[in-house]
């Protein structure tokens, strides 16, 4: 049996593949140089259905410049792309953003989604999740929801995003379990947040949460952006993980906990998506078909529009899809490395954002010759000089393009 | 592994949040739970398929049995329920 373990998608939440190993073991997956192996299905598919938020998230990973993204897609668009994504063999569903209950067009989305027979996972700040949508979604066959806070108190959650929603998300919370869901809480962890895990924690439990996501941040547009800010030190993460290892031993009812360790403080890289064009495919609102959360950034390769391009053509075709699938592209010191099956080189954006080449060894590996610099920005963690943190607003994206 | 409590009336059936479904394009049933998915080989498909909540292990044993041609099967369906109990892809009336 084969656990594949989702690429966590979320919009508060950071893009966290590398929580649990995945032995995917799709047979395809990994091209054989010479050999033409036809790669495993897109199991993973992930809209993010709008960029409009009602949060204002300093973390958040979408692209800084969203602003300038073109229209979103109608809703025909999105069904045909749930049709050919499931003929080509996705199952589990990602509804994300922004935030994706700004599409008022939600529900016939999620209808569509479980008639095809897709696992339905919405991914949502839960501002916008009033009881008579929560029932109507319900009704069209949502299977899960996720819901994001960004610390345990009012005064920090309402910081962090920039808006007034904790007592909103409280609510909501209680309205998911009344209606029988599993309750889920995604909490991006960073600088400014990451000493509260103790109250996160306690609040988690007050709130009856099955599962609690302590995701620290991956850094990602805006996070990028922001990184100075939000980079916790090294003592900050070492505590935080003590605090929920004690947390664990003490807690009385079952709630499992997952901690996700920020991985510029590790030495050897997250199997980023499972590798490239191996399980995982996102469309962005306006349509462009990504590999990840964070792949339009990368140079150099076609990200097709599914405006005009069939999902067939993008998953097996699109060089956005194919350039980096396998491990043909591999410089050393990954092309000869015995982990490359297990970790794949790490993340491509990573390696684009800090070394400047996409092809190069994610340098959160110490075997990297780049290691140095993701060392330097962990050390970097708090100096944040002159420049102010940047919450996620359309206003701030047009300003900073 | 403990198969305690697993016994031939036991009637197991998927677990909450826990969706079986085939997938053609994966030749497989698969276990769906929040953002996961277990792909089953083939014969864990063909006991997981078989626990509807309606038979009991023992039932379910003589139909794959029967399906399969063969016998014996007894201690590997008990084994296999106990183990998916314990993922909790399972809850076992018993």
């Amino acid at each position: 049996m084969t656990a594949v373990s989702a690429p966590p998608a979320s919009p508060a939440a950071q893009p966290s593949p590398a929580a649990q190993p995945c032995p995917t073991a799709q047979p395809g997956a990994a091209a054989q140089p010479g050999a033409a192996v036809r790669p495993g299905p897109p199991l993973w598919l992930l809209l993010e259905l709008t960029y409009r938020c009602p949060l204002h998230c300093a973390f958040c990973y979408n692209p800084t410049n969203f602003a300038t993204s073109g229209p979103e897609l109608g809703t025909e668009d999105w069904l045909r792309v749930l049709n050919e994504a499931r003929a080509l063999g996705s199952v589990q569903l990602g509804l994300s953003g922004g935030e994706p209950l700004s599409r008022d067009d939600l529900e016939p989305i999620v209808a569509e989604a479980h008639r095809l027979g897709f696992y339905t996972n919405l991914i949502t700040s839960g501002v916008g999740l009033s009881e008579t949508r929560l029932r109507a979604l319900k009704g069209a066959g949502l299977d899960h929801i996720q819901l994001s806070f960004q610390d345990s108190t009012r005064q920090m959650n309402d910081f962090l995003s920039s808006t007034r929603t904790f007592d909103l998300k409280s609510k909501v919370a209680a309205l998911i379990k009344q209606y029988e869901y599993p309750m889920v809480l995604n909490v991006v962890l960073h600088r400014l947040n990451i000493d509260h895990v103790e109250e996160i924690l306690q609040m988690a439990e007050r709130m009856g949460a099955d599962y609690v996501e302590l995701a620290n941040t991956q850094f990602y547009g805006w996070a990028w952006h922001n990184r100075r800010h939000l980079m916790p030190s090294r003592a900050q993460v070492e505590r935080a993980e003590e605090v929920t290892r004690r947390f664990r031993e003490r807690q009385e009812r079952p709630m499992r906990i997952f901690f996700v360790v920020p991985d510029y403080f590790e030495k050897r890289p997250k199997a980023c998506m499972n590798g490239l064009g191996s399980i995982f495919l996102t469309v962005t609102p306006d349509g462009t078909a990504l590999p990840c959360h964070a792949a339009r950034m990368l140079p150099g390769l076609a990200f097709p529009n599914v405006k005009t391009s069939s999902l067939a053509h993008v998953w097996y075709e699109s060089s956005g899809f194919t350039h980096f699938r396998g491990d043909a592209w591999m410089k050393e010191p990954c092309r000869s490395c015995p982990e490359k099956t297990r970790d794949f080189g790490g993340c491509r954006c990573q390696a684009y954002l800090l070394t400047g080449d996409a092809a190069n060894a994610d340098p959160v590996c110490d075997l990297s010759p780049h290691h140095h610099k993701v060392v330097d920005a962990a050390l970097a963690a708090g100096q944040s000089g002159e420049k102010p943190l940047v919450f996620r607003s359309r206003a701030n994206s047009s300003r900073l393009f | 592994m403990s198969t305690v409590g697993i016994h031939g009336a036991s009637r197991p059936s998927i677990g909450r949040g826990f969706r079986l479904q085939w997938e053609a394009a994966q030749n497989a049933y698969v276990l769906l739970f929040p953002e996961g998915m277990i792909k089953l080989n083939g014969s864990a498909g063909e006991i997981m398929k078989r626990c509807t909540g309606e038979s009991t292990v023992d039932e379910i044993t003589a139909d794959l049995e029967r399906t399969f041609e063969t016998s014996g099967l007894s201690g590997d369906v008990i084994a296999f329920v106990a183990m998916a109990r314990g993922k909790q892809w399972l809850s076992v009336a018993l």
